[in-house]
């Protein structure tokens, strides 16, 4: 307890919370969080306001910002629905940038190393993303499950690893012959290349997959028997145990699949966006995805339009990176306050917050 | 002989930050709280660093400044794991990210400039000849403070009565509460103590370490601390030998380059390195985690 003169804070524990005071909670949360980051724009001389306004009519205010925040959802929606299917489970993934980086690196091998038919060539590319990205994940989930290693430390310093690796190859081995000692491969061929809609950059075989994914997602997580156990593992480990549920099982499921969707969100992100590998393919689509996984409350659909909706930000942060002339960091600055005010208002999702002041009572 | 005395040399001052940051975390965990946030707050403290070094013109500020910062620094996240309770992983991740977002936004302006003020290092006469261990007492005051630190917060925490209450908080929070100690102070200090420390390594690597400011400066040392802490079983002389240990893998990947591999693969190296020291910290004596804090990352309440 909390005690001033004559105010006085009590907490008093929820019994339960309704689903629509959680959902106010959370988009109070972000709400609240605005202000603060305006705090720094205006120590950079923006005015906050102009910035919110540019922000949002950036990512939301028009067609062509609409598709481009669906470009950036592709990666980060992909690696958010994973993320999010290994946090129900309490598996804490923080390497999705990493199975990113590596899902990318292998398609960039078949497109332009490997002598696969050439209409069976993104398919393979899919495919093999997804087993990069599931295998980087595979190594820290191994070792959790058999030596209790902390997944954060080992998926975080995995992240790393491929980035330098990625670093290696478009310095090194797989750089472009053509690309005036630029670090990036050469441009892949038209049949690796994933076709566009129509007047946008939105590479739908991504989207689909990604539709298709939260779906199935969805149908796994609410009304399946692995669904169930994942969500018992997650709330509950030793009771998943007594049911006779193998909780490694259920680990290595979850950071295979959340490894393979990152691997895949790697894949459109060569063959969709860029059409080749180069240094900085994911400008941190992996560490962005964790924040929609949260702020989506860990379900593959609610993950999905959070993650649409932070995709959008993002698009309208970069515009004003370029019109206004601020550092390309600073979505990690959203990111962490939007977080920080989220688990914040989770607190108050569990507690109910009274204030005493001189005989007056007021509820939160 | 000289060589090796020059490789400990080269080391020992790449593990300074490595080792001050560890030291925070082991205290931060013993008292029961994880804090993921430690790369955010020693990216400020760098910055701190820096932007008051450059101001003032003295590295110590530059120092105070950033001690200053990490500490203040952490506590958001003393606030939302003591306070709400909230989970301390979404919460520590919460601050590396917040902490990389304002250094590089309030750090622009400082990327590229060059630093003139340095600190002097001090060779210790006699010993700094002794063959190969000559290597240690050939540092900055900083270096030599950190080692004597690292001791003194190791003779605290197991000889003193403070050190029983802290290792208590984070084993038994009920108990110690029910003994009249608070267990949130304990722990906000605790919190408070390791951005304290934090920031200041971070101030290292941006003023003595690789003198400058740039956004990725941290390159990832903070998660290596909290490796170390494991490693370290929650012992500040153990995050010694362990930060000195990472600091010859720093060192060895610059040599290594010499000889012709290349520097993205032997970039590769510190951070292959803090996963086998996780796994080795893991396997068979080490198996039951002797010193991990029972009440590690269990949010304290007091119910009534």
């Amino acid at each position: 307890m909390m005690h001033a003169r004559g105010l006085r804070v009590k907490l008093e524990r929820r019994l339960a919370t309704s689903k629509t005071t959680t959902i106010l909670i959370r988009m109070l949360s972000i709400i609240l969080s605005l202000p603060l980051i305006g705090v720094c724009f205006a120590f950079y001389g923006v005015s906050p306001l102009d910035a919110y306004i540019k922000i949002f009519s950036g990512g939301f205010g028009s067609a062509h910002g609409v598709s481009e925040t669906i470009v950036k959802m592709l990666p980060i929606g992909l690696c958010a629905i994973g993320l999010a299917l290994a946090y129900k489970a309490r598996i804490l993934n923080i390497g999705a940038e990493g199975q990113l980086i590596m899902g990318s690196i292998a398609a960039t091998w078949v497109a332009l190393y490997s002598d696969f038919p050439q209409n069976l060539t993104i398919p393979i590319m899919f495919l093999s993303g997804f087993i990069a990205g599931a295998t980087w994940a595979f190594i820290p989930a191994l070792l959790k499950t058999t030596l209790n290693v902390n997944e954060v430390i080992v998926t975080l310093m995995m992240n790393y690893v491929s980035l330098n690796i990625l670093n290696y190859l478009v310095t090194g081995p797989w750089r472009g012959a053509a690309q005036w000692g630029f670090p990036q491969t050469d441009p892949f061929p038209s049949y690796a290349r994933l076709p566009l809609l129509t007047g946008t950059r939105i590479h739908y075989h991504t989207l689909i997959i990604l539709l298709a994914l939260t779906f199935l997602f969805y149908v796994l997580i609410h009304s399946t028997t692995v669904g169930y156990e994942i969500k018992l593992v997650g709330s509950n480990p030793n009771a998943a145990m007594y049911a006779g549920v193998s909780v490694s099982k259920i680990i290595l499921l979850v950071m295979v699949l959340s490894g393979g969707l990152a691997g895949i969100a790697g894949v459109g992100e060569v063959a969709g966006v860029q059409g080749r590998l180069m240094r900085g393919i994911s400008p941190g689509h992996g560490y962005t995805a964790i924040i929609p996984a949260w702020l989506g409350g860990l379900d593959p659909l609610a993950t999905l339009l959070a993650s649409f909706f932070i995709s959008g930000l993002m698009v309208g942060g970069d515009r004003i990176q370029v019109s206004l002339g601020l550092p390309a960091s600073l979505v990690y600055l959203f990111n962490g306050m939007i977080l920080i005010f989220f688990i914040t208002g989770e607190f108050l999702t569990k507690y109910r917050v009274s204030i005493e002041m001189g005989g007056r009572r007021i509820w939160i | 002989m000289d060589i090796v005395a020059s490789l400990l040399e080269e080391a020992v001052k790449a593990g300074t930050p490595l080792l001050l940051a560890t030291l925070g975390e082991v205290y931060c965990e013993r008292s029961g709280i994880l804090n993921l946030g430690l790369d955010g707050i020693m990216t400020i403290g760098a910055l701190a660093g820096f932007a008051a070094t450059w101001a003032t013109g003295s590295v110590w500020a530059g120092f105070l400044a950033a001690m200053a910062a990490g500490g203040i620094f952490s506590l958001i996240h003393a606030f939302t794991s003591i306070s709400l309770g909230v989970n301390q992983t979404v919460s520590g991740l919460a601050l590396t990210m917040l902490g990389t977002g304002i250094s590089s936004l309030l750090g622009a302006k400082y990327v590229g400039l060059p630093l003139r003020n340095r600190l002097m290092p001090i060779r210790i006469p006699v010993l700094s000849e002794i063959p190969v261990l000559g290597g240690l007492f050939r540092h900055d005051l900083l270096v030599y403070m950190s080692m004597v630190l690292a001791i003194v917060l190791w003779y605290v925490l197991f000889k003193t009565r403070l050190g029983i209450i802290i290792r208590a908080v984070g084993e038994k929070p009920e108990a110690v509460d029910a003994a009249g100690v608070n267990v949130y102070l304990v722990r906000y200090l605790c919190v408070f103590l390791g951005g304290v420390l934090g920031g200041l390594g971070g101030a290292y690597v941006s003023l003595c370490y690789t003198p400058g400011w740039r956004e990725d400066i941290m390159m990832g040392r903070g998660w290596i601390a909290l490796a170390l802490t494991i490693f370290s079983l929650w012992n500040p002389i153990g995050s010694l030998f362990g930060a000195f240990l990472f600091g010859s893998v720093e060192v060895l990947q610059f040599h290594l380059q010499e000889y012709g591999v290349p520097a993205s693969l032997l970039g590769t190296l510190p951070y292959v390195a803090t996963i086998m020291v996780l796994v080795v910290s893991s396997l068979g004596f080490m198996k039951k985690r002797l010193g991990a804090p029972a009440a590690l990352g269990v949010p304290y309440r007091r119910e009534g």
